[in-house]
């Protein structure tokens, strides 16, 4: 297709008919995606050119970490794109205290920013200064087969504690059940309960205030805390055999074939746990729940008890975009393509009122958390750099063995942030 | 030789004009250029850069400005998975030259003979060094999978718990240099036959008339003459120890918990991954330095054997 249209553009510059129009390409790179997702983003591509002639939208995927380790190269080479995915944090103010991202405020449609939630317009901000744009939240709950519990006897709607949470898990174990599934060769997957853990301690500006080095840093109590309950829960030895040796994706498929009773997960989840369940169904969505990570009866700073974890994913624009990119960004997070995706399950729309679309009945319990949450924390290890974000996935994962102490995982974090 | 003893003797002038006459210079001057620049451009030059980075904090975005000093160096030495790292190259090190090259030489002594047999068995011995690295890793990540694989399989047959030895903290390096013999072993098999096949037939028929068994032409025979070989083999056994990494990755990415680094997943992961590029050009300037010194004293102390 792509051939085709060259060819024919060529065709027609030969001609001399339309050799005067320029061709603005805007290059769009993003982390890969499944192909219903890639297929959304084609259409949107397909639409804004059809509207703007003499634009070209060419988007470009890279897998994950390949993305993340090649991104500040190619930003500092004349192949950087023009809007790139990006998970907000301190990633993002990195990259824009090196010069490598462009103020969009005044390039934006009249009246665009207010269709965002200020809580996502502040995570593409650096000093009040908006370098990019959300597109959708994504939160970490508990993933539930609501067949295992019941079997064993468990009634999830009444896990509102730590305590109820880690007395199931007791329940489970006597049942002979693997109470929780965990990709743990990853670590990013075990640093969701250190990070819950920390804000249900710490409540919602813990992470800001040991950012800024108060209390303690990240020494602070909340964190040791937050380290001695995860212990508490990892001595009951309650996920599968090897988890150590599980990946994310391993994981995943697990849980949907049914081998163990919950799994901490975000809800994009949700469709590829299907695709890596062994009969590429999984369970069916009467056996599916979720439930919110639990609270703390005695936290160490009160306020904790509603926050949320997870993602605000969107998209950062580079310095050297023509101002057409950022037209196209705001193109495609207009209400209409957010609803979109929504209705499509890719996604959580973030644009205000586009969640009406929701059908499916996790993302909207989700959406409705994500709504009712007192802050929303982004994923430590996006959150706070790829370097100190590694650290606390580090960490994690030898809490979860038993291989270091609270205190001690306290202290290494605080070290790598010291030396960011 | 006597030649060049002759030139030596000769005033500079005259032995610049010989060379040139001679066409060496020209030579060279014509030759050199492309090898040269290739050279300084990707070695020497990111050689250099890699040594200036070392010295600052710089996580790869603009310029580096935060000089620090030896502070990476400092972090470094003090690094618990750093000596870990290094341990576990060591590690590989020995396994290498104590395991490794033994297995290969006893193969290469049963089937160096050019029949029909030894080159079925050759070729099935040194397929694991033609895989690609990365393809190996992942097959015996699924082989060691204690739910899925063959060590499930097995555990199973027998009745016991299966058994994750990629997730266990103590035994997932054995796993991984388990990998590494089985892959490489080939390759230093290789070597020896074809080192193996140059002996001369006679001296070994010789030594048979005189009564030597089996294991005396081995001892006295055959390991002397195929000595260079072993020390060619020994040399890329220690090269190749530092530089394990696409086995490593694919099978246990350094986890649980870092345990099983090398240096240079080590470097990859610390450096790269983590974006501390100051931090791992640190340690790619340690790992340089480690393997030149390598190299220059493997070479001192036998090239000076061989001449004496």
């Amino acid at each position: 297709m792509k051939h085709a249209i060259a060819a024919f553009a060529a065709l027609i510059g030969a001609a001399g008919v339309q050799a005067a129009n320029a061709q603005t390409v805007i290059n769009v790179l993003r982390v890969a995606v499944n192909d219903e997702q890639e297929a959304y983003f084609e259409q949107i591509a397909q639409a804004f050119e059809a509207e703007h002639e003499g634009v070209d939208i060419s988007f470009e995927y890279i897998a994950n970490e390949a993305y993340k380790s090649k991104l500040p190269t190619l930003l500092q080479s004349d192949a950087r794109p023009d809007i790139f995915y990006s998970w907000g944090g301190q990633t993002l103010m990195e990259q824009a205290e090196a010069g490598f991202l462009q103020p969009i405020s005044d390039l934006l449609p009249e009246g665009f920013a207010e269709t965002m939630p200020e809580a996502g317009l502040q995570a593409y901000s650096v000093d009040d200064v908006l370098y990019g744009l959300p597109q959708y939240p994504t939160e970490v709950v508990f993933w539930t087969n609501t067949a295992l519990t019941e079997q064993a006897g468990i009634d999830i709607g009444s896990i509102k504690s730590w305590e109820d949470f880690l007395a199931a898990v007791q329940t489970l174990r006597d049942a002979g059940i693997t109470p929780i599934i965990a990709g743990g060769q990853d670590k990013w997957p075990l640093h969701f309960y250190w990070s819950y853990l920390a804000l249900r301690e710490g409540g919602p500006d813990a992470v800001a205030k040991a950012m800024a080095g108060e209390d303690g840093g990240f020494e602070n109590a909340a964190f040791i805390e937050a380290g001695k309950e995860f212990q508490r829960l990892t001595e009951m030895e309650p996920f599968q055999p090897g988890f150590m040796g599980t990946t994310y994706e391993t994981a995943s498929g697990m849980f949907a074939d049914g081998e163990g009773a919950f799994h901490l997960m975000g809800d994009w989840d949700y469709l590829p746990m299907r695709e890596r369940s062994t009969n590429g169904e999984g369970l069916p969505d009467e056996q599916l729940a979720i439930i919110s990570f639990p609270a703390i009866s005695d936290p160490v700073a009160p306020g904790g008890e509603t926050a949320t974890l997870g993602g605000i994913n969107g998209w950062a624009v580079s310095n050297s975009a023509e101002p057409e990119a950022v037209e196209f960004l705001a193109f495609m997070l207009n209400a209409e393509n957010q609803r979109e995706g929504g209705r499509q399950e890719l996604f959580i729309p973030i644009v205000k009122g586009a969640g009406d679309a929701l059908e499916n009945p996790f993302f909207a319990k989700v959406a409705e958390h994500i709504g009712n949450s007192s802050y929303h924390q982004i994923f430590l290890d996006q959150f706070l750099g790829a370097s100190v974000g590694a650290t606390v996935n580090d960490a994690s994962a030898d809490l979860a063995q038993g291989a270091t102490t609270p205190e001690d995982a306290a202290a290494q974090i605080q070290e790598a942030w010291d030396f960011r | 030789m006597t030649i060049a003893a002759a030139n030596r003797r000769l005033p500079a002038s005259e032995r610049l004009r010989r060379s040139l006459s001679n066409g060496r210079v020209t030579a060279a001057l014509v030759l050199l250029p492309p090898a040269l620049i290739l050279f300084s451009l990707f070695v020497m030059l990111p050689l250099g850069e890699s040594a200036y980075y070392s010295f600052f904090n710089w996580n790869g975005y603009g310029t580096p400005t935060e000089f620090v000093g030896l502070e990476n160096f400092e972090r470094i030495a003090g690094h618990s998975i750093f000596h870990k790292a290094v341990g576990n190259t060591l590690k590989i090190v020995a396994v290498s030259l104590f395991l490794q090259m033994p297995l290969a030489l006893l193969l290469a002594l049963l089937i160096h003979r050019k029949t029909p047999t030894n080159a079925v068995f050759r070729l099935i011995f040194f397929l694991p060094y033609i895989l690609a690295e990365v393809a190996a890793g992942l097959i015996w990540s699924f082989v060691f999978d204690g739910n899925y694989g063959i060590t499930a399989s097995i555990a199973g047959f027998f009745g016991a718990d299966s058994f994750f030895i990629l997730a266990d903290r103590e035994w997932a390096f054995a796993a991984v240099m388990t990998v590494i013999v089985w892959k490489y072993f080939g390759f230093h098999m290789m070597i020896y036959i074809a080192a193996l096949q140059s002996v001369p037939e006679d001296q070994i028929e010789a030594a048979r008339i005189e009564g030597a068994k089996r294991l005396q032409i081995v001892r006295y025979v055959q390991i002397p003459h195929i000595k260079p070989a072993i020390i060619v083999s020994a040399f890329f056994a220690i090269i190749g120890a530092l530089q394990v990494f696409d086995v490593i990755i694919p099978l246990t990415n350094g986890g649980p918990s870092n345990q099983t680094h090398t240096i240079v997943t080590y470097l990859y992961t610390f450096g790269l991954t983590r974006l501390n590029i100051g931090f791992g050009s640190a340690v790619g300037v340690i790992l340089f330095i480690a393997a030149i010194t390598v190299a220059l004293f493997y070479q001192r102390i036998f090239t000076r054997g061989k001449q004496a």
